[in-house]
């Protein structure tokens, strides 16, 4: 599509209100502001969300890619990605089982997929009616009885411009940081979820069944609003290896919990990893925070086995007295992969309370770190954290590192931290083996045992599911 | 059941085992003594397959097949166990769920269906208190901050519910007192069968006053010195390793 095209598109909907008829649905690369109009215009946004995504443009134009992660890739060419794609057709996926690579299936497979998700998450196009879309149509029921929204960020915006006006951006503001604001530019959609005032969610949130719907895209947007008192547990991503063409994801999460209220918020990502020498993997630079006001709770539990490069820091502002912050991560590479992540504890209100379990496996040549800022502000009297993060090494060629940041401007906050740095040792790996375990069977055992801790947070099915995948992600880590 | 014919083994470079010959029965028990040094440890190495330590020459067959052939999990389910001196200490993976796996390695082996996580139960309770050892060490991580009595006990109660054709107990009996060494003399004892053979390491004939052995090997210097019945143990703690050496000599 010719740039003369893209202006007159635009310029339609700007006078209709939306688009009706456009030649392609996917844009050529590149990123202006053109181009933030006609996505804007696209998904039918009022004029304010429009000016919003055109002020983050602004401000991300000034800025530069971070660089002081610990983490090592040849520059992205972000104009060289194509910033809108309209959902593919379904006609554009595998036809079968039979076309999709055998190494996927075989992953499926361990994990114990039952098919017809398989296909689903393949991308295979299956006309059959499957189970989970009538599920979900029950799930969405009793929601709607709960008076829980829980829906597209797209459709939100339509539905509740109120509520999504109210509180986007307010905890990661548009100019955050470079991939926040390019996200807030650009973002495709996600998800949106409020739960009304005193109202216990009456269950798990995932986004598992909503897989049917159009892909999220590579700049996924997600907001959760806990009115007062309200509680809820919020599951995203899958252990299957998701198939995706695209190799940058910039994601943006976003958590308020108000007065009272918890948020459970639980990730498993297994992204693509590349290959074993590490090529083609997908890049993930997420940022996900939480406010917590009024003793509010925010708990953010990560499995992370996937992506070439991860740089992701769940964090947790606690701005409300007695608030507490919660944040369990388990992240594990192999081969050529690399990690940087941890969290933000800020401690703003009085008594507030954070706790931080960090635990970092190393296998192969990759490379895991462990980044934390726990920082109390001079209001937070009586503000307490503790942190714990270990690190367990796989090999020999493998690296962990730890980067603690701690800002203390109260003196009666209290702050404890411990790491430690341990290694799968062959004794260990002996003594399995003259029990008649293989070593891989062992090696998966002792890192489950080292990750108990994060696990026990996990909702129950994920936790089985969680296990599970480290065990297929290890495998070849040893031997 | 076990022969062992002019095994020579190194350890990183190092010679320990140098032409050791040694035929073990089903249903026997034999006793491998000898002064520090002289390689009783690292033949029950050499036989559990430890990494690290390589046969340079002679043959080893257990129950018909060539052992050295096989990898160590593979040895460990043909039914070769090996008590360890000093058991490691694996945080965070719970005693139970260690030794379940390994109980359902061996069942697969025979071509079992794994064991009901509450038939299991119930056997390793029961296991553990034939062992003298509080059933919550069950939950507890495997050795983790275990006593050296305590480890001991644990190595005792694997051997018991893995039921191994050949147990070979690395010094099993050093640093127990006289209670726990009867503990572990009760256990042996009530596991010895005509189908199941014991080689016990140790320096000490304290244990033999216990375990009645059929044949009682003294190593030195990587072989094997002089082979006799019980009352060689005895003569052995009369007269010290020195003499027999000397003979050697």
């Amino acid at each position: 599509m010719s740039q003369a095209h893209i202006d007159s598109a635009i310029k339609k909907e700007y006078s209709a209100g939306f688009i009706s008829a456009i030649e392609s649905d996917t844009l050529p690369p590149g990123l202006d502001e053109n181009v933030i109009r006609f996505i804007s215009a696209r998904k039918n946004e009022p004029q304010w969300l429009l000016d919003w995504r055109l002020e983050a443009y602004r401000g991300w134009l000034e800025m530069s890619e971070p660089t002081w992660a610990h983490v090592h890739y040849p520059p992205i060419d972000l104009q060289a990605i194509s910033y809108y794609s309209s959902p593919k057709s379904i006609e554009d996926g595998p036809k079968s089982l039979e076309e999709v690579d055998p190494e996927l299936l075989a992953t499926y497979e361990k994990l114990g997929i039952p098919l017809h998700e398989q296909e689903m998450l393949a991308g295979v196009a299956v006309d059959a009616v499957f189970d989970s879309v009538s599920v979900a149509t029950t799930f969405r029921a009793k929601l709607a009885e709960a008076g829980v929204i829980f829906c597209p960020i797209s459709e939100a915006v339509r539905e509740y411009p109120e509520l999504v006006r109210k509180h986007l951006g307010t905890v990661v503001p548009r100019k955050d940081n470079y991939y926040a604001a390019l996200n807030s530019a650009v973002f495709s959609d996600g998800s949106f979820v409020y739960i009304p005032r005193g109202v216990r969610c009456p269950m798990e949130l995932s986004t598992y069944f909503r897989i049917n719907e159009a892909k999220t895209g590579q700049f996924e947007r997600t907001l959760i609003v806990a009115d007062e008192g309200s509680h809820v547990s919020y599951l995203e991503g899958c252990t299957a290896p998701m198939r995706d063409e695209n190799q940058l994801h910039a994601a943006v999460v976003e958590l308020v919990a108000l007065d009272g209220a918890q948020i459970k918020y639980s990730t498993v990502q297994n992204w693509y990893p590349g290959d074993a020498e590490g090529k083609g993997g997908i890049y993930n630079f997420v940022t996900k925070r939480g406010m917590a006001h009024r003793d509010a709770k925010i708990s953010w539990t990560q499995v992370e086995t996937g992506s070439a490069i991860t740089w992701k820091y769940p964090s947790c502002i606690l701005r409300g007295d007695n608030s507490v912050g919660e944040f369990y991560s388990v992240a594990l590479t192999n081969n050529y992969q690399q990690a940087d992540t941890g969290t933000k504890m800020i401690h703003l209100g009085k008594n507030t309370r954070s706790t931080i379990i960090s635990k970092g496996i190393s296998a192969g040549h990759s490379s895991n770190a462990y980044r934390g800022l726990v920082r109390m502000n001079p209001k937070a009297d009586g503000a307490r954290n503790y942190t714990q993060c270990d690190s367990l090494l796989i090999g020999d060629r493998c690296a962990a590192h730890t980067f603690p940041y701690i800002e203390s401007r109260n003196p009666s906050a209290v702050i404890e931290h411990e790491a430690t740095t341990s290694k799968v040792s062959d004794d260990q790996l002996y003594l399995c083996q003259q029990r008649g375990l293989d070593a891989e069977k062992a090696v998966s055992m002792i890192v489950n045992g080292f990750c108990k801790e994060v696990f026990k947070e996990l909702p129950m099915e994920f936790a089985v599911e969680a296990g599970k995948l480290l065990e297929v992600s290890l495998e070849g880590s040893v031997g | 059941m076990l022969k062992i014919d002019n095994l020579h083994a190194s350890v990183e470079g190092q010679d320990i085992l140098n032409g050791l010959s040694l035929s073990v029965k089903p249903g026997e028990v034999h006793a491998i003594m000898g002064p520090n040094g002289s390689g009783k440890s690292t033949l029950g190495h050499v036989l559990a397959g430890r990494p690290g330590y390589t046969v340079t020459a002679g043959t080893v067959e257990f129950l018909g097949q060539d052992l050295l052939a096989l990898d160590t999990e593979e040895r460990a389910r043909l039914g070769l166990f090996l008590a360890f001196q000093y058991p490691v200490e694996i945080p965070g993976v719970s005693n139970m769920e260690f030794m379940k796996a390994a109980v359902d390695a061996m069942r697969t082996q025979r071509g079992e269906e794994p064991l009901d996580a509450v038939s299991f139960m119930k056997l390793a309770r029961e296991t553990s208190k034939a062992v003298d050892l509080d059933p919550g060490f069950l939950k507890r991580g495997v050795n983790e901050g275990f006593s050296g009595g305590e480890k001991k006990r644990n190595e005792l109660m694997q051997m018991m519910l893995l039921q191994p054709r050949l147990a070979i107990m690395d010094e099993t009996d050093s640093g127990l007192d006289i209670d726990a060494l009867q503990v572990v003399a009760r256990g042996v004892n009530a596991m010895r069968s005509a189908q199941r053979s014991f080689v016990l390491v140790t320096h000490y004939q304290r244990l033999l006053n216990y375990i009645e052995p059929d044949h009682v090997h003294v190593l030195a210097g990587g072989r094997i010195a002089r082979s006799g019945d019980k009352s060689l143990a005895l003569e052995l703690e009369a007269k010290g390793y020195a003499w027999l050496e000397n003979e050697v000599a």
